[in-house]
């Protein structure tokens, strides 16, 4: 056990900057999230209200354990991509507690256009199922939703990854043994009506919820036949007739009710045996990681002053502490689960990659979870290194984490560029969850470092047709790259789009970590299999 | 008499009483025996006992008056004395002789001195002879109206007339001056007359602004008697009394000479034995006999806290024929004493008594200057059967005022929950300035009517914080799983858990350290511990200690002398069976067995209507309403189909 020494000095004028850069922008995130978590507005809550019906919050409040946590993922989506403002893309989900089993809930907001499906709804609905198939979280749907947004039916539609998928998922994990519960609380139209029809078990409220293939208009269209809404899919004809729901709710919090005794029948057992030892926190103030970390990316900082403040105790056992400084590597506590650390100190050399690649095959040798902070402008690039085979020691890092089949968790502390978000376990190495801090970037490269590429390009084109550019001309030239890539290298792009799971106040880290690992660990533990390691 | 040594007692009591007495007689060597109704099986006397014996159900006109039975039981444990304690038949001289004629010794007078004593007239008369005041009056036979205004004279205006056959204020005048007497005659005369078929009158002197000072006196069978000093016993609710004093404040020595040598004038006149109490009226310095109690006070203990003396000690030792071990110049009075009663009542709707099952107590230290006598602890239950009584809270000091302060402290840490008690009227009364300054007149609780019972609103605020904080604590649970640990955590926003309190708008934001509350919109930071049901907590700034009690539906604070219960919302949902609603309507296939009703005849919902069989099943339906059943749809032995209608009931119209 070695207990990590910090040298912080919080009165350092260097450090009360970064504090309040960081504060800045945490504020603003924090500001951002107030405002999506209203949803379609007061105007159109209270209208919403005024149907008897709760706001889909409520609802959420309403089902967890009091007191329950909700980890919420991406909070940020659709931010900002469509012309209108969709927040949330019209449907809340994440992770809370019901009757002390966590669950994901996936709730349509109707007051964001009725709850229908933009594209970004469906991929998030998808993530939050992908994320309760990986961590075996029973699920709870709040169904209130008018279906496809028929105006964006072909990027809604017909992929693998659009509506249907939702049914492919539900079925699949109940064939799992992962609880598939809905509750129609308002519409349930056509591709929706499967939500309900697809669950293990179904409720309905009364004179809320309906359940159809297709709504009155569409009947009338098609056959001529008139008929009301509750008559032709209301609780009465599905709970007595049709046996399409299972449960009558006379309201939203009766229905809430019943979604927590389902819950509660679930014959649950955690496959890992509950904590028992006593949690320490870390030994110094999470929030120094502010004045620690600051907004500048190009400034480097100690990654084991965020480790310090990030684990039980500020206990961290280093792996191969003096090869490939630039990764630190180590094994640590993060409320009681034991992890390992993977964390860049810098620009990751051979030497880096291969310890990252020995210390991940040890993780996923002892069903350890791991968990990535990236901060990481790229492998090291140059002649010596081409030589030395930083290719094929960078891919022994990316094989050892694309195939490790632990838990891993990626957080995203500042720079994200290049092969090094793929070594760091990146989106596309399936990491269980990824969050961003408000002073992360990602993109392929830095904005300075592609223009540069792009600018030299243009040059040399230039060059060979005997033309040159000026100075002014290639700062001209660069600017509008340099600010594309800060614009899509941004959280708040970045998480519209669901590039990750989430921003997170940094000062949140352990307890985010902590919430995301304990829920992870309803899974049963798999052993890994790895791919061939280019020696 | 001789002495005799006494083994084993038998205490034909319960409650406080019943434990304060075994606990002096087992420091005596004795064995102790309790008896007990259905009620109180689990009671703390019957714990505290040496041997217990149940002597019949709850009511005590049918266990713990009816004398036989205990006799009875006395007989079978082989006991040698036994101790009434005060009320049952402490002063029943019936069972004095019963004891007499069993030989136990009844550890109180001669039935003779209980008999004398019983009838009021009689003590009077008896009192008069032994040269004790009693209320000038005149109480005889000669009406004529001269006479009468002569004997008013005598008695000393101001002048009660009263019905001698009257009640309820009938027949009543209080005249202030001569002049007014001969028109409040006759009025009182003819209401007499009207109400009661019987104009005698007879007068008293009116005393206003009495007070409540009785005499404590010991005798022994040897015929020495002395007074242990007196109380005071002036404040008073509807006759009963709420707090007592010893001694009795501002009284000269020679006035507290002068009474206690009447005290023991009125006991040799009845040639009394043990513990006796005399009650008198004082108004200035004149003071007018009452009544004698021949028993056991309930507030002996202030006595015993400023003479030293265990009473009861004394009482056992006495009818054992012991001579008394102190004489009169022996005894003297140390500091001042208070006795609060702290009843189950809820003072704020008009005293009604509760009852109910303990969830929490938390009494003060005892020490030197602090003494509770109680017959309860936490878990038992107060039946509406007997006294809701609770506990006595004694206190000594020096001098009055640090009595009192003592007092006022020992309420804010007496803590209850479960249902309601008088403990902030008590609180309210020890800090009133009347009181403070020197003892009120027996009027003076029903004179400052509902300021008394007034709750402080700061404290129920703070109160209700402590509950909401100890609400949101305790969802952490026991776990170290972030997902207890982490209380309402929410990303990007406050951890905010609403506090599910019944008409109020409270919800916790978890902070670094401990929560802010926000009540009705004001925002209180609270943190602190709460451990087995203390909390000890800093609510803006501010330490507060106080002590907390949750079961399913409320949450009790018990901070300072104020109990604060936060009704929960109740999250159940209660089923209703809608098939009781249903229509008479077949639910499936088969053939009508029975008509049970008689066409137009009315039924109740729920009534049993028909009955089908099926399946060779027999089916019951019932009327989904009241109303009357007009018709039948199908003859007995008919066959039905499902859905058919089989009878119809007509609501009755509105």
């Amino acid at each position: 056990m070695t207990i990590l020494k910090s040298s912080v000095n919080p009165h350092d004028p260097q450090f009360l900057q970064n504090h309040d850069n960081m504060a800045a922008l945490v504020s603003d995130l924090r500001e951002k999230v107030a405002d999506i978590r209203l949803g379609g507005g007061p105007a159109l809550i209270e209208r919403h209200q005024g149907r008897g019906k709760l706001f889909v919050r409520d609802r959420i409040e309403t089902l967890l354990d009091e007191g329950s946590p909700f980890l919420e993922i991406s909070q940020f989506a659709a931010f900002g991509v469509y012309e209108q403002a969709i927040p949330c893309a019209g449907v809340v989900a994440g992770i809370g507690r019901v009757k002390g089993v966590e669950c994901m809930i996936i709730a349509n907001d109707a007051t964001v256009k009725g709850g229908t499906y933009f594209p970004l709804t469906v991929k998030k609905h998808l993530r939050a199922q992908d994320i309760a198939e990986r961590c075996h979280l029973p699920c709870i749907y709040l169904v209130d939703s008018g279906g496809a947004n028929l105006p964006e039916q072909d990027d809604v539609f017909p992929d693998k990854l659009h509506f249907g998928r939702i049914f492919y998922n539900q079925a699949r994990m109940s064939g799992k043994g992962i609880p598939q519960i809905a509750v129609v609380m308002g519409l349930c139209t056509a591709g929706g009506a499967y939500v309900p029809a697809m669950a293990d078990e179904s409720i309905i409220v009364k004179e809320q919820g309906t359940i159809f293939l297709a709504g009155p208009p569409l009947v009338k269209a098609a056959t001529g036949e008139e008929v009301s809404a509750e008559d032709l899919g209301g609780a009465d004809v599905h709970c007595k007739t049709s046996g399409v729901a299972d449960h009558y709710a006379e309201n939203d919090a009766h229905a809430l009710s019943i979604a927590r005794q389902c819950i509660e029948r679930i014959n649950y057992q955690r496959p890992t045996a509950p904590l028992l030892d006593d949690v320490k926190p870390p030994r110094y103030d999470i929030n120094e990681i502010y004045g620690i970390v600051g907004t500048d990316l190009k400034k480097p900082f100690d990654v084991r002053e965020v480790i310090a403040r990030v684990v039980d105790d500020s206990s961290f056992d280093e792996f191969k502490r003096y090869f490939g400084e630039t990764l630190v590597t180590g094994f640590a506590k993060i409320f009681g689960h034991p992890v390992g650390i993977v964390a860049n100190n810098g620009i990751l050399f051979s030497e880096s990659a291969q310890k990252g690649a020995h210390f991940i095959q040890l993780c996923a040798q002892r069903k350890i979870p791991l968990v990535f902070l990236q901060n990481i402008t790229g492998f090291m690039v140059g002649k010596k290194y081409e030589a030395e085979g930083i290719a094929k020691h960078g891919a022994k890092m990316v094989t050892a984490v694309s195939c490790a089949d632990v838990p891993k968790f990626t957080v995203l502390i500042g720079g994200s560029y290049g092969a090094g978000n793929y070594g760091m376990c990146g989106r596309a190495f399936e990491p269980t969850m990824m969050w961003m801090w408000p002073n992360a970037r990602i993109s392929v490269m830095g904005g300075e470092q592609a223009a540069g590429v792009l600018a030299q390009v243009k040059q040399d084109g230039l060059a060979r047709k005997g033309e040159s550019m000026t100075d002014e001309q290639v700062s001209e030239f660069k600017k509008p790259i340099i600010e594309q890539y800060e614009k899509q290298g941004h959280p708040y792009y970045a998480s519209a789009r669901l590039w990750d799971d989430g921003i997170i106040d940094p000062a949140d880290t352990r307890n985010v970590l902590g919430l995301a690992l304990s829920a992870s660990k309803n899974a049963p533990e798999r052993d890994s299999q790895f791919g061939v390691f280019r020696m | 008499m001789t002495t005799k040594s006494l083994k084993k007692i038998l205490v034909a009591n319960r409650g406080e009483i019943a434990c304060r007495v075994m606990r002096t007689a087992k420091q005596m060597g004795l064995t102790t025996v309790a008896v007990y109704s259905d009620a109180d099986k689990h009671a703390q006397h019957v714990k505290l006992a040496d041997e217990a014996y149940h002597i019949g159900p709850a009511p005590s006109k049918d266990s713990y008056l009816v004398a036989d039975k205990i006799i009875d039981v006395a007989k079978q444990a082989g006991v040698d004395c036994i101790h009434p304690g005060y009320g049952f038949l402490s002063e029943n001289c019936d069972f004095a002789l019963a004891c007499e004629k069993n030989d136990i010794a009844f550890i109180g007078p001669p039935a003779s001195s209980i008999e004398a004593m019983g009838s009021k007239t009689r003590a009077k008369e008896i009192m008069h002879q032994a040269n004790v005041p009693l209320v000038p009056g005149y109480y005889g036979n000669n009406q004529d109206t001269d006479f009468l205004q002569a004997e008013a004279e005598k008695i000393g205006y101001p002048v009660l007339i009263k019905a001698a056959f009257g009640g309820g204020g009938k027949g009543m005048r209080v005249v202030e001056h001569a002049k007014d007497f001969i028109g409040a005659l006759e009025g009182a005369k003819r209401e007499a007359k009207a109400g009661f078929g019987n104009d005698l009158v007879l007068l008293e002197r009116y005393v206003t602004k009495p007070r409540h000072v009785e005499v404590q006196v010991f005798a022994d069978s040897h015929r020495n008697c002395v007074y242990l000093g007196d109380r005071d016993c002036s404040l008073q609710r509807r006759h009963q009394k709420v707090i007592e004093e010893a001694p009795a404040p501002g009284l000269s020595d020679a006035l507290r000479r002068e009474m206690g040598e009447a005290a023991v004038r009125c006991a040799q006149a009845i040639n009394y034995r043990g513990a006796g109490t005399v009650e008198f009226l004082l108004c200035g310095d004149e003071f007018f006999f009452m009544e004698m109690n021949t028993r056991l006070q309930v507030e002996h203990p202030v006595t015993e806290m400023v003479t030293g003396v265990d009473l009861v000690n004394w009482q056992i030792n006495i009818a054992a024929g012991e001579v008394l071990p102190l004489s009169q110049a022996d005894i003297k009075l140390q500091g001042h004493s208070f006795e609060a009663r702290i009843y189950a009542e809820d003072p704020s709707n008009d005293f009604i008594p509760c009852s109910g099952h303990i969830d929490a107590l938390f009494t003060p230290n005892e020490s030197e200057f602090v003494r509770i006598d109680t017959g309860i602890a936490a878990g038992d239950e107060i039946s509406p059967f007997y006294d809701p009584m609770i506990a006595k809270l004694i206190v000594h000091d020096d001098t009055r005022e640090a009595a009192l302060e003592r007092l006022s402290k020992a309420l804010e840490q007496f803590h209850l929950s479960g249902f309601s008690c008088n403990v902030n009227f008590l609180h309210n009364l020890a800090n009133h300035p009347t009181f403070q300054a020197g003892a009120p007149d027996t009027h003076f609780i029903e004179d400052q009517g509902e300021r008394l019972v007034a709750k402080s609103e700061q404290q129920s605020v703070i109160a209700t914080v402590v509950a909401a904080y100890a609400y949101a604590h305790q969802l952490k649970g026991e776990s170290s799983s972030p997902w207890q640990q982490l209380t309402g955590f929410m990303l990007n926003s406050d951890a905010k858990t609403t506090i599910p309190f019944v008409d109020l708008n409270v919800h916790a934001v978890k902070a670094s350290e401990g929560f802010k509350i926000n009540l009705d919109g004001v925002d209180y930071t609270t943190s602190g511990s709460i451990e087995n049901g203390l909390a000890n907590l800093v609510v803006n700034g501010e330490k507060v200690v106080a002590h907390i009690n949750q079961t399913d539906s409320h949450i009790t604070v018990m901070y300072k002398a104020q109990q604060t219960v936060l009704e929960l919302i109740d999250k159940h949902y209660i089923s209703e069976h809608e098939s009781d609603a249903l229509p008479l309507a077949a639910p499936l296939n088969g053939t009508v067995v029975k008509h049970l009703v008689e066409v137009g005849s009315t039924v109740a919902k729920g009534d049993a209507v028909i009955i089908i069989e099926a399946m060779k099943m027999e089916y019951t339906l019932n009327a989904p309403h009241d109303g009357v059943l007009t018709s039948y749809c199908f003859a007995e032995g008919e066959l039905v189909s499902h859905g058919d209608m089989l009878a119809i009931v007509e609501e009755p119209e509105a």
